[in-house]
C-alpha cells in the first residue's frame, strides 16, 4: 500500500526526536499527499512561536509534522482534511497565523472581547475594534428560517450558541458557534513546570479530568524521559475506567430523560452518585481531579478505597440488567433513539472520530488498544463497534463499554501491589525535551503535546479533546432531523464545550 | 457522608424495620404472586433520598440582612433557580446536575431549576467571568425579575480560580454581577451547594412578616 503523506512527513528533518519538519514546498506537497492517503487520520493542528504543528495517526502511531512559519500565513490543510478547519480558525484567533486557502476563515474563539488580538503570539496587538457580529453559513430555500439558541441554554449545561436553519420542523443546517468558555488555558500553561501546569490540564474539561491529566502527564513524562511507577499506572487505569463508568451512566440516564423516560435517569443518577462517593472515599475527590500528575499519581488509594469502589461497582453491575431491559425493550424509547441523528461511517472515518461517536459509526479505534499504553498492554478487553451511527448505536456502545470497564476496574484493583506512586523529575539540566501522548478518555482519544525549555518549563503545550472532531460531525448528523430531536442528538455526542474552547 | 444507597443497605434497613411481620401478613393475601415480593420490598425499603443538610445560622443572618436591604418582597419558601454557565470547565455543572437527582432531590426543598432567567429568583453562576460571556451573563441578570439573588458556585466563580490571571477572564463572577452568596470548592460538593441554597430560603423566612407595601400614587382619572 502506498502511503505518500506518511512517507513525505517521515522524510522531513527530525526535530526533538518526535517531529518532522517540512519546508513550505513540503507542506504544500503534504496537502496533496493527504488527499491521496485518506487512511492517515488527522488528529489536530496548532501553533507556537515560529511554527505550526499538525498531528496524524498513522500505522506506527502518532506522527507529527512541523512547518516553520515566520509571516502571517501558512498553507491550509483543510482542503484535504476538513476536520482541520476548526483548528485553523483557532490558530488564526490565538496565534494570529492565517491558513491560506482554508475552507473557513471566520473567527471562532476570538469574539472580539479580549483586550488583545492573537493573545498567544509573541506580540499581541491591542484590540481596538468593537466585537463583530458573528457570520453564519447560509441556507436558502422556500420557507427556510433561523432559530438561534444560546449561549445560555435552558438546561444546566455549558455555554454555546447553536444556529439552526429550519424548514418547517426539519433542520436544514446546524452551526455551532462556540468559544464562549475560552479561558486562555494554553497561555496559562506556558512558563510553568509540568507539575504546576497540571492543574490547568485537569480543568480543560471537568468530566474528563482524569483523561486530560493522564495525557498531559504522559506527554510531560515523555519530554522528561521519566517512567511512572507500576502502581501509579494501575491507579491511573483504575481512575480512567471509573471516569468512563460515571460518565457513561450519566449520558445513559440523560438520553433516556431527553426521551421522557424518567426512571432510567433516576436510577443511573443513584448508581453514579454511589460511585462518586466511593471515588471520594478512595481518592479524596468525587471527580478525581488533580490525582493524575506528571511522574505518577498525587495520592495513593485509601486503604478502604478498593472495598468502597467494589461495593459501588457491584451495585452498578446489579442495576444494569433492568436498565438494559428498559432501554432495549421499550418501543416508545426505541422509536426516539433508533434512526435519529445518523452519522455516516464515511464521515466518521474522514474525521477520525474517536470514542462512542466513531465506534458507533464503524470506526474501529480505541487508543487503549491501538496505542497499547500501560496498563492496557496487559489487559484483555473488546472494542465494541457498530455501523448504524444513530443515537441508539452511540448509546449501545456506551453500555457495552460500561460493562467492560466494570471488569477492567476489578482487574486493575486486583493487580495493585504495594509500591511507589510518584517519581521525582530528573535533575534540572536534563529537563528540556518534547513529548506527545494519546490517551483514551470516555469521549475518545485525548491528545497532548508538550515542549519544555532548558529550565524544564513549558515552552508550548496543546491538549486536544476528542470534541474537536465531534462538533463538526454533530452538525452533519443533525441535518434532516426534526428540531425536537436535537437535544437527543446533542446528548448522544455529548461533546465538551470547555474542552474545545480552551 | 453516609453510605451510598445500595441494595445491601436497603435490605439491612428492611431487616431493621419495626414491622417485620408485615411481610408475613401480606403473604396470606391472594395478590398476584409476582407483584407481592416487589410491593413488599418497596414498602419496607428506606428512601434513596437523603435528608436535607442543616443550614448555618450565620449565613442565614447575613443573607437576611441583604434581603432586607434589597427588597421587602417575600418569595415564599421556594426559589426558582436559573443556572448560568459563565465558562466553567463543566465540573461544577456535573455537581449541580447531581442536585436534581433522586439522592439530593432539591425540588422537595422548594428549589427548582427553571428554563429562563425571566422565571428565576436565583442565578446560579458557574465558571470564571469569561470575557466572551460577559454580555450574555449581564443580559441574563437584567432579564431576571427583582428581587433576585446571584450565587457564585465554585472557586472559578468566586475569584476566577486557577484562571484568574488569564487575558480571557475578568476574574470572579463578582466582576460582572452583584454576587450575594459564594459557594467555594472545585467543584463544591452537592451537599454544600444545597446548604447554600437552603440558606437563601431560610433568609426569606426570617425576613419580617409581609409588610403592606407603601401606598402608590395612582394617577387619578
Ligand atoms: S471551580 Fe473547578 S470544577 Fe468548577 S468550573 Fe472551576 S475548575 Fe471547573
Amino acid at each position: 500500500m502506498s502511503r505518500p503523506a506518511t512517507e513525505l512527513i517521515r522524510r522531513g528533518v527530525a526535530r526533538a526526536g518526535i517531529r518532522h519538519e517540512l519546508d513550505a514546498d513540503g507542506w504544500l506537497a503534504l496537502r496533496d499527499a493527504l488527499a491521496e492517503e485518506p487512511e492517515l487520520d488527522f488528529l489536530g493542528l496548532w501553533a507556537e512561536e515560529g511554527a505550526v504543528h499538525a498531528a496524524f495517526h498513522g500505522p506506527d502511531g502518532v506522527l507529527l509534522a512541523t512547518l516553520p512559519v515566520t509571516g502571517g500565513a501558512f498553507p491550509a490543510l483543510s482542503p484535504a482534511r476538513p476536520a482541520a478547519a476548526w483548528f485553523e480558525r483557532a490558530v488564526a484567533d490565538l496565534w494570529g497565523r492565517r491558513a491560506e486557502g482554508g475552507t473557513d476563515g471566520r473567527p471562532w474563539l476570538d469574539h472580539g472581547r479580549w483586550a488583545v488580538t492573537a493573545p498567544l503570539s509573541s506580540r499581541p496587538a491591542p484590540n481596538t475594534s468593537e466585537p463583530p457580529q458573528p457570520v453564519f453559513l447560509p441556507a436558502t430555500g422556500p420557507g427556510v428560517h433561523q432559530v438561534p439558541v444560546g449561549p445560555i441554554h435552558a438546561g444546566v449545561i455549558e455555554p454555546g450558541h447553536f444556529r439552526f436553519h429550519v424548514q418547517g420542523e426539519t433542520v436544514v443546517r446546524l452551526e455551532a458557534r462556540l468559544g464562549y468558555a475560552h479561558k486562555g488555558t494554553l497561555g496559562l500553561m506556558r512558563g510553568k513546570s509540568p507539575r504546576a501546569a497540571a492543574r490547568f490540564a485537569a480543568r480543560i474539561s471537568g468530566d474528563s479530568t482524569v483523561a486530560h491529566s493522564w495525557a498531559f502527564a504522559a506527554a510531560a513524562e515523555a519530554a522528561l524521559g521519566v517512567k511512572p511507577p507500576p502502581r501509579a499506572l494501575l491507579l491511573r487505569g483504575l481512575m480512567a475506567e471509573l471516569e468512563r463508568i460515571a460518565n457513561h451512566l450519566n449520558d445513559w440516564g440523560a438520553l433516556c430523560g431527553d426521551a421522557a423516560f424518567a426512571w432510567p435517569q433516576a436510577r443511573c443518577g443513584v448508581l453514579r452518585e454511589g460511585l462518586l462517593r466511593a471515588q471520594e472515599a478512595a481518592f479524596g475527590h468525587r471527580l478525581m481531579m488533580d490525582r493524575v500528575v506528571p511522574g505518577g499519581v498525587s495520592i495513593d488509594i485509601a486503604r478502604s478505597g478498593p472495598d468502597r469502589l467494589r461495593a459501588a461497582l457491584a451495585g452498578i453491575g446489579d442495576g444494569l440488567p433492568a436498565l438494559r431491559r428498559i432501554t432495549e425493550e421499550q418501543a416508545s424509547l426505541q422509536d426516539r433513539l433508533s434512526g435519529t441523528g445518523v452519522l455516516r461511517p464515511e464521515l466518521a472515518a474522514r474525521f477520525a472520530a474517536g470514542g462512542f461517536v466513531g465506534r458507533a459509526s464503524g470506526r474501529d479505534f480505541d487508543a487503549r488498544r491501538n496505542g497499547a499504553y500501560p496498563p492496557y498492554d496487559s489487559l484483555a478487553f473488546e472494542v465494541p463497534v457498530l455501523q448504524a451511527g444513530d443515537v441508539e448505536a452511540r448509546l449501545a456502545i456506551r453500555v457495552a463499554e460500561l460493562e467492560q470497564s466494570l471488569a477492567l476496574a476489578e482487574t486493575l484493583m486486583a493487580r495493585l501491589e504495594p509500591g511507589e506512586t510518584l517519581v521525582a523529575p530528573p535533575p534540572e539540566a536534563m529537563r528540556a525535551g518534547e513529548g506527545v501522548a494519546l490517551v483514551e478518555g470516555f469521549r475518545g482519544d485525548v491528545l497532548c503535546w508538550m515542549a519544555l525549555d532548558e529550565a524544564g518549563l513549558i515552552r508550548a503545550c496543546f491538549s486536544r479533546d476528542p470534541s474537536w472532531l465531534h462538533w463538526p460531525l454533530l452538525e452533519a448528523a443533525v441535518e434532516g432531523n426534526i428540531l425536537a430531536d436535537f437535544p437527543l442528538c446533542n446528548k448522544s455526542f455529548n461533546a465538551s464545550y470547555s474542552g474545545v474552547d480552551l | 457522608m453516609s453510605e451510598p444507597p445500595e441494595n445491601a443497605s436497603q435490605q439491612d434497613a428492611a431487616a431493621k424495620a419495626p414491622w417485620p411481620s408485615l411481610r408475613q401478613a401480606l403473604s396470606g393475601l391472594s395478590w398476584p404472586p409476582m407483584l407481592l415480593p416487589r410491593l413488599t420490598c418497596n414498602l419496607l425499603r428506606a428512601p434513596l433520598t437523603e435528608s436535607g443538610p442543616p443550614v448555618p445560622e450565620v449565613t442565614v443572618a447575613a443573607l437576611a440582612e441583604r434581603l432586607e436591604a434589597a427588597s421587602r418582597a417575600r418569595l415564599g419558601r421556594s426559589l426558582a433557580i436559573r443556572h448560568v454557565g459563565s465558562g466553567s470547565c463543566n465540573g461544577c455543572e456535573l455537581e449541580i446536575n447531581a442536585l436534581s437527582g433522586v439522592v439530593y432531590d432539591l425540588e422537595r426543598l422548594g428549589l427548582r431549576f427553571v428554563a429562563s432567567p425571566r422565571h428565576a429568583d436565583v442565578l446560579l453562576v458557574t465558571g470564571p467571568a469569561c470575557r466572551n460571556m460577559t454580555e450574555a451573563v449581564q443580559r441574563a441578570w437584567q432579564c431576571a425579575p427583582e428581587p433576585k439573588w446571584v450565587v457564585a458556585v465554585g472557586d472559578c466563580a468566586v475569584d476566577g480560580g486557577v484562571f484568574r490571571d488569564s487575558y480571557a477572564v475578568e476574574g470572579g463572577v463578582g466582576q460582572v454581577l452583584p454576587v450575594d452568596l459564594v459557594i467555594p470548592g472545585c467543584p463544591p460538593m452537592p451537599g454544600l451547594m444545597l446548604e447554600g441554597l437552603l440558606a437563601l430560603v431560610e433568609a426569606q423566612r426570617e425576613d419580617a412578616e409581609p409588610q403592606p407595601g407603601p401606598l402608590r400614587n395612582e394617577p387619578e382619572f
